[in-house]
């Protein structure tokens, strides 16, 4: 399969703070990858900066072979790039109906086609973007980043802080969009377990570089990796000793 | 998008944007005030040219959150136009006058839109009043053209289509401006039940999603901006038409805060706030004024302070309230011939 996102040699970051300083990755066509790391090592930033709403130093960013570090959010969305955000950003305003429609552009993907997948959101289609429960507001985030039929689908920390039930819903989507139906992706998780499974590959990042590559699956088996640059063990995450000695 | 999703999005817009009996009645009581109240001709007219000035500020503050203190300067600009293209009989028709002079004013609202793109609320309040007052001070230096402090004299207006001159009681004066603000206002309402306008919606809730998700933000707000100016000049060039007259007035902070007051009387983002603020502005202006002329400033001020403190939304609530239930009457009426008819079958 071809390289569909290319990433080399980016720096980039906020103001003048360099978060970034040297990442390079690929994803291939119909490949889905974890972006791993702990709090503040840049996964979010490299996905804003993917998204165009960072500053940008300089390296490569390329989609299809096209260019995108020169061009405004909204172009680098109508060549397709989907975005996830963290804060799922939903517009509070609109309906659930009107927060697909005011973006869907032609595809697969049509409004229809993600009611069936997240039927929730078809029982809520007519309430306000601030009438829906966190799960609700991020099962739309994901519906809205869909029906834009992205070439690419960057999603930022998709099960943060949603209730069991709703993570399990979630990731059965997750599975859907990337396994059935081909979707690339890049998705940013603190919990690696839970979306390894979902993923071809995975990255991890440490202050801003890429410190270790493997296979989705290799990962998951190799537990001295995780420990090291994530520190989750077969416990759980580990413990820092003050955190040990306090409990 | 498939033409299956486009026709679905389509008729699902055409849906929301289908006139509520409510709206109609609205509209037919305000077309009806021209028979039934024929002796305040006068304020009825100020009132429409007020709602459509209002209407001007709701599209970009309600719809696109932009907030502005300098919507006179569109609306003096196009006043002054219109005043001036009839003093020196360039554009005699008052018809096609106003139009050039809602263009013209679209033509500053182009200019200046790229003014109003960056920075946050304050630094958009800061360069809207900015340019009004400069506007003002332009007209002021160049009293030669304008008339400066004394005004712009000597304008005759020609009457409308030939046939309708602007008479002495404002009944004309009245029509031509309603007809004016009900254009108008078809005009924003298909604006913003379109996907331009849920995507304006979207920008206000958050222009740097909207922009992630393909929406060009800075051409959308450069277009609903250009748009607004374009109505507010309208207004502009209804006042000095209707009066013959224009003065530096048109570009006193005063009139941009006015139509703030209005819309924090009426609400925003639902196209009627700026029509019924605007109504009830006049009315207790006009009332006000009748009992304590000296003071009234200070009771429309109290009457403000009341409605912040008790929260228009709270106030929104019960008309929302109140309008279902009138709605779920008339449905019911409606529905009761239907039933007669099944009956006696």
């Amino acid at each position: 399969m071809p390289d569909l996102l290319t990433i080399e040699q980016l720096r980039a970051g906020y103001g003048e703070a360099v978060v970034l300083s040297d990442v390079s990755l690929s994803l291939r066509e119909g490949e889905a990858i974890a972006l791993l790391g702990r709090n503040g090592m840049g996964k979010t930033t490299l996905i804003n900066t993917v998204v165009g709403v960072t500053r940008y130093f300089d390296g490569k960013i390329a989609l299809g072979g096209v260019d995108l570090t020169k061009m405004r959010p909204d172009q680098r969305a109508h060549i397709g790039v989907g975005w996830v955000p963290q804060e799922r950003n939903i517009f509070k305003s609109l309906t659930v109906h009107e927060n697909l429609t005011s973006v869907a552009q032609p595809g697969l993907w049509t409004p229809e086609k993600v009611y069936a997948m997240f039927p929730r959101l078809e029982e809520r289609r007519g309430n306000m973007g601030n009438q829906l429960s966190g799960g609700e507001q991020q099962m739309l985030a994901v519906a809205r980043a869909l029906v834009l039929n992205p070439r690419v689908m960057l999603l930022d920390e998709p099960l943060e802080g949603l209730a069991p039930i709703i993570v399990e819903e979630l990731l059965t989507a997750l599975r859907r969009i990337i396994r059935d139906e081909g979707m690339s992706a890049i998705l940013v998780e603190q919990n690696a377990k839970k979306i390894l499974p979902v993923t071809d590959r995975a990255v991890i990042l440490e202050r801003g570089c890429v410190v270790h590559a493997a296979d989705s699956a290799a990962l998951v088996a190799d537990s001295s990796a995780l420990e090291t640059h994530l520190g989750v063990t077969d416990h759980g995450p580990r413990r820092t000793r003050r955190s040990t000695q306090n409990s | 998008m498939t033409s299956a999703a486009a026709n679905e999005v389509a008729a699902y817009l055409k849906r929301r944007a289908r006139w509520s009996p409510l709206e109609i009645a609205f509209w037919v009581f305000a077309f009806a005030t021209i028979w039934l109240f024929p002796g305040k001709y006068l304020i009825l007219k100020d009132t429409a040219i007020l709602a459509l000035f209002a209407l001007s500020l709701d599209l970009i503050l309600g719809y696109a959150g932009i907030i502005s203190l300098g919507q006179a300067a569109f609306f003096g600009l196009a006043g002054y136009f219109s005043g001036l293209v009839a003093k020196y009989g360039i554009i005699n028709e008052p018809l096609l006058a106003l139009i050039a002079s809602g263009l013209a004013a679209a033509a500053l609202g182009f200019v200046t839109s790229f003014l109003v793109l960056r920075g946050s609320d304050l630094t958009r309040l800061m360069v809207t009043l900015g340019v009004s007052l400069m506007l003002g001070e332009v007209a002021n230096r160049y009293s030669n053209i304008t008339g400066g402090a004394d005004g712009l004299q000597g304008v005759d207006i020609q009457p409308i289509l030939g046939r309708f001159r602007f008479d002495l009681y404002g009944h004309n004066g009245y029509v031509y401006c309603l007809i004016v603000l009900f254009i108008c206002f078809v005009l924003a309402r298909r604006v913003v039940y379109s996907p331009f306008g849920l995507s304006l919606r979207a920008v206000k809730g958050n222009p740097l999603r909207a922009a992630a998700i393909g929406i060009p933000v800075k051409w959308r707000l450069v277009a609903v901006y250009t748009f607004s100016a374009g109505l507010a000049g309208l207004a502009g060039a209804l006042l000095t038409q209707t009066t013959a007259f224009c003065s530096l007035d048109v570009f006193s902070l005063d009139r941009s805060a006015d139509l703030l007051l209005v819309l924090i009387i009426g609400g925003t983002g639902y196209l009627y706030g700026g029509l019924i603020g605007a109504v009830i502005y006049k009315l207790l202006q006009d009332w006000i004024a009748n009992l304590t002329p000296q003071y009234w400033q200070f009771w429309i001020g109290l009457v403000l302070v009341v409605i912040v403190l008790a929260g228009r939304e709270r106030m929104q609530g019960w008309i929302a309230a109140a309008r279902g239930a009138l709605e779920d009457a008339t449905a019911r009426v409606a529905a009761r011939p239907a039933k007669f008819a099944s009956d006696r079958q």
